[in-house]
């Protein structure tokens, strides 16, 4: 490849994916943009009471 | 603001509502607002962003069953969503996480109707759940796919509802297949069935009618044996599946991405997060539906392959995070503030928690308490930094949740406020105490009032503690030379860092070797050859073939493995170790198998296939059998992979030959996602499926000409006779229990075998053992494209270790040693699993034991050994123990 590559990466969606892709690149030294279309992060697991099969709060 | 935990926590103005941004009238916000933060000028701007890749993970819409007018969603006030049940659960939720009927009702409803309405609530007594809505249907939707995650919620939902209710609920859930093929899954659903007494009644309900005045809803079904059953409840939740929306499709379009025809990304079993579009990777629902593990795997697998995109410039954009300095409290007079959470209703609901926090103010050093509904949530962590500061605070007690999830969350906190993260004491009140005494609200209270005490006194002796920086070796050993390994290896390898491949037998790709195609269709055989030829071709990759491991010394960073190759052996210096020592296909001990060459396994199948057996095209009848010592007693798990396999290979039988009849025969069918349209089309071929129950489990006799197959046909509800040529037998995965590896690293092992990641969960690809990753079947039984993506992960999760070299340090809480006191007697350095403590050889000290912090692992065992009280675990000293103790014996 002749152009040069950016050490940034843009992550779509604030759900539990993204958040996780954005902090493993973001932990492994790569510039992360982490976008959300709505106010705030965290998706439809934020929404939901707790999680199986441990029965831990899904915040 | 859309719930108390969002983040970030701050008012936005909704533009479609707003009277000042509408008509230009109103403005009282802006009047009000205390920190001049509203401005109405801001608008919409586009900002152009330089990246080296793209993550896409857009995620999914709940289906709206608005459309389906048999269950009257939008007119019955009873029916709900699924989505809709989870926030009633939910302490947050808007009715405060109590159960009652009318939940879409406000709390306080203003409109006369509703008054009326909210007059009949009542706690329901029987709940109904409706699977697949929204999901495995053409008929009223356009989706054919399963959603893979509605059984196990509905499961979830049901069971949290029986706690809510204390027993007096009735509930039932009206499914088609029971899909439960994940991690301990399977254990949930049947201790639902047998502990919590939840009723699965395998049936789909035709219709649902309101009573006109208490608003009590009448369904009809029809039930296993063919009889129409009238039923009330008086709440209905549908369950409804995942779908993609028509804006994420449209933003796939214009990234240029290819999708399936349900709308989900299309992906390549061997690439299972590159989209077709390079550069942009996938991850989440929008890649198939899945649930959170996996959707955490697709996370990390999609960082793994931006990064090795991109390895080349990693550091080149990153920016330093500015570090709070610390406050030095030492001979401070303790100034103790303690936080006890709510977590909404969990502790709330048994402890009061009020009550709690009005006596932790009158313990010693206590100079502050404070109550949180979620102290975990943003807004309480800054209020939390803010009184730190304001009181002076100098020691924290929180009590809450488990320190294992978020103990690393309010030690960030501490330091965020300027405290050495080590004054901090954060004591359960949820797990071991409000979880667990239910039954006993008044003695709970009581338990975390002692709790907290003792961990108040435990506080009060707590002193900073310093963190040693760990030098980190940048290389890797992966263990296990099938799919998962290989892949870890390969991307790590990318990314720049030395790999060594450790494989027992004498070549690579494991039991993908045996495999003949993927679920969608790709042939496997050629695909790992090109995996290992990339391996070989790699010069960062070092390949240990006929090689085991004898012995693993050392800590994350810095192991130490000592291999050997026949007679050799060599000592290997990494960093991290990925384990992916895979699963194997368990040999059938029923059916006849072994007894006759025409009774194989899946993989004899697929063997067969692979050579292209010509004999295979004289059967007349191919019969399969499902289950073949999985979801057993003696083997409670799912082996997952079995039911799309033997689909796919009923497919490419009757391909081969459209009249051959095939017979699957099933306890459950459970082709989670796309892999239903595989399960179509091979009803649509003519394949025939006939369920059986474990209890009655299909007869085989075996005759000369014919193999002979009796069981009740679940449809017919009459015994019938099937004579095939061939009968395969869908063996259980089995682990290979390795638990020599298993104490090597110190990682633990569940019943069956499993390796037990660190968090069900947010951690499916590490072990709670700092640098030691897992990925592939010893994790749990999956296919193809799940063990490449596990692969992924774990290379991603090594890599946020191995690029660190500088900011690895290790934990504060570690042994140390008062060289007065110390008798020279050596028990600690015999006594010692990590190999810590040691003579210092020379200076004033020389003979006394010393310990080497990067080793030590805080456990402890040299100071209970020490007979001269020479040795201290930081932390956990002796006297903050017994004041512990001794605050748990003070009677209140």
């Amino acid at each position: 490849m002749n152009f040069k590559k950016t050490g940034s990466v843009v992550v779509i969606g604030g759900g539990i994916s993204g958040m996780l892709s954005a902090l493993d690149l973001a932990n492994s030294g790569f510039y992360v943009y982490l976008v959300e279309k709505g106010p705030s992060i965290g998706g439809v697991m934020s929404q939901l009471d707790k999680t199986f099969p441990t029965n831990d709060c899904a915040m | 603001m859309e719930y108390p935990q969002a983040v970030p926590l701050k008012y936005g103005i909704n533009p479609e509502v707003c009277l000042k941004l509408t008509k230009d009238k109103c403005g009282t916000c802006e009047e009000v607002c205390p920190a001049n933060a509203i401005d109405y000028t801001q608008t919409q701007e586009t900002i152009t962003l330089d990246a080296g890749a793209i993550i896409f993970s857009p995620g999914f819409k709940p289906f709206d069953p608005s459309k389906f007018d048999n269950y009257q969603y939008v007119n019955y006030p009873n029916v709900i969503t699924s989505m809709e049940f989870e926030r009633i659960l939910s302490a947050s939720g808007p009715t405060m996480g109590h159960v009652t009927t009318f939940p879409k009702l406000p709390a306080k409803p203003k409109k006369k109707k509703d008054k009326l309405l909210a007059k009949k609530r009542k706690s329901p007594k029987r709940i109904a759940w409706f699977q697949c809505v929204g999901s495995r249907d053409m008929n009223k939707c356009d989706n054919p796919y399963c959603s893979s995650v509605c059984c196990m919620y509905a499961v979830k939902e049901a069971v949290i509802a029986k706690e809510h209710a204390g027993g007096d609920l009735d509930c039932s859930i009206f499914f088609m297949d029971m899909r439960t093929p994940g991690k301990e899954f399977e254990k949930y659903y049947q201790n639902a069935k047998d502990k919590h007494g939840i009723n699965f009644i395998r049936s789909k309900v035709h219709s649902v009618t309101e009573d006109l005045d208490t608003h009590d809803l009448q369904i009809r079904y029809v039930d296993e044996l063919g009889q129409i059953v009238t039923e009330v409840y008086d709440m209905i939740v549908l369950s409804v599946g995942l779908e993609i929306t028509p804006e994420t499709k449209e933003l796939a379009d214009k990234l240029g991405i290819e999708m399936t025809a349900n709308g989900f990304c299309k992906t390549d079993s061997f690439e299972p997060v590159a989209t077709s579009r390079d550069g942009i990777y996938v991850s989440g629902v929008f890649n198939n539906p899945k649930d959170i593990p996996e959707s955490v795997l697709d996370a990390s697998a999609a960082a793994s392959a931006a990064g090795d995109a991109l390895s080349e410039v990693r550091d080149t954009m990153t920016k330093q995070v500015a570090t709070i300095p610390e406050t030095n409290v030492v001979g401070e007079r303790p100034n103790i503030g303690v936080f006890i959470c709510d977590c909404g209703s969990n502790i709330k609901g048994v402890v009061d928690c009020a009550h709690v926090t009005e006596y932790a103010k009158s313990l010693p050093y206590v100079t502050f308490a404070d109550e949180n509904m979620y102290a975990c949530s943003q807004d309480a962590q800054d209020k939390m930094v803010e009184q730190i500061k304001e009181k002076k605070l100098n020691r924290i007690v929180l009590a809450a949740c488990t320190p294992k999830t978020h103990e690393p969350l309010f030690q960030e906190t501490l330091k965020n406020a300027g405290l050495n993260k080590y004054l901090f004491e954060m004591t359960n009140i949820r797990n071991h105490n409000s979880w667990v005494h239910k039954n006993n609200p008044e003695l709970a209270t009581q338990k975390a009032k002692d709790l907290v005490r003792m961990a108040v006194a435990k506080a009060a002796l707590a002193e900073p503690l310093k963190e040693e920086k760990i030098d980190v070796n940048a290389s890797v050993m992966v263990v296990g030379g099938g799919l998962a390994g290989l892949t870890a290896a390969k991307s790590l390898a990318t990314q720049g860092y030395d790999t060594h491949i450790i494989e027992k037998k004498d070549q690579l790709g494991g039991e993908a070797l045996k495999l003949f195609k993927t679920a969608q269709g790709e042939d496997v055989g050629e695909k790992v050859a090109e995996l290992i030829g990339a391996i070989e071709a790699n010069e960062k990759i070092t390949v240990h073939t006929d090689t085991t491991l004898e012995k693993v010394e050392g800590f994350v960073g810095n192991f130490k493995s000592l291999l050997k190759t026949g007679d050799k052996t060599c000592e290997l210096e990494h960093g991290v170790a990925v384990l992916a020592t895979g699963a194997k296909s368990s040999e059938p001990t029923e059916y006849g198998f072994g007894q006759d060459d025409r009774i194989i396994t899946a993989l004899g199948l697929d063997k067969r296939l692979k050579e292209n057996d010509t004999q295979l095209d004289a059967i007349n009848s191919a019969v399969f059998i499902q289950c073949v010592g999985s979801r057993e007693t003696d083997r409670p798990y799912c082996s997952r992979v079995c039911c799309t396999h033997s689909v796919d290979n009923a497919i490419l039988l009757k391909t081969r030959k459209p009249s051959m009849d095939v017979f699957i025969l099933y306890r459950d069918i459970r082709t989670y996602g796309e892999r239903e349209l595989l399960y179509k089309e091979a009803r649509e071929l003519g394949v025939i499926f006939i369920r059986y129950e474990v209890d009655k489990k299909p007869v085989v006799v075996i005759e000369k000409d014919k193999i002979k197959i009796s069981l009740n046909d679940h449809v017919l509800n009459q015994p019938v006779t099937l004579e095939t040529d061939l009968l395969t037998l869908a063996a259980a995965i089995v682990p290979r229990k390795d638990e020599k590896l298993a104490n090597f690293f110190k990682v633990p092992l569940n019943d069956e075998g499993f390796f037990i990641e660190k968090h069900a969960k947010l951690g499916p690809a590490e072990f709670a053992t700092a640098g030691v990753f897992v990925a592939g079947a010893g994790h749990y039984p999956k296919p193809v494209n799940e063990a490449i993506t596990q692969g992924r992960a774990a290379a991603s999760r090594a890599a946020t270790l191995l690029s660190k070299k500088d900011n690895l340090f290790t934990s504060g809480t570690i042994a140390n040693v008062n060289v007065e006191k110390c008798s020279t007697c050596g028990v600690c350095i015999s006594i010692c699993p990590y190999s810590a403590p040691r003579f210092i050889t020379e200076g004033r000290f020389e003979g006394k034991a010393d310990i080497n912090a990067v080793l030590c692992k805080g456990c402890g065992l040299c100071v209970a050994s020490c007979r001269s009280g020479a040795l201290h675990l930081r932390g956990f000293d002796t006297n903050q123990i017994f004041s512990q103790i001794f605050a748990l014996g003070e009677v209140v």
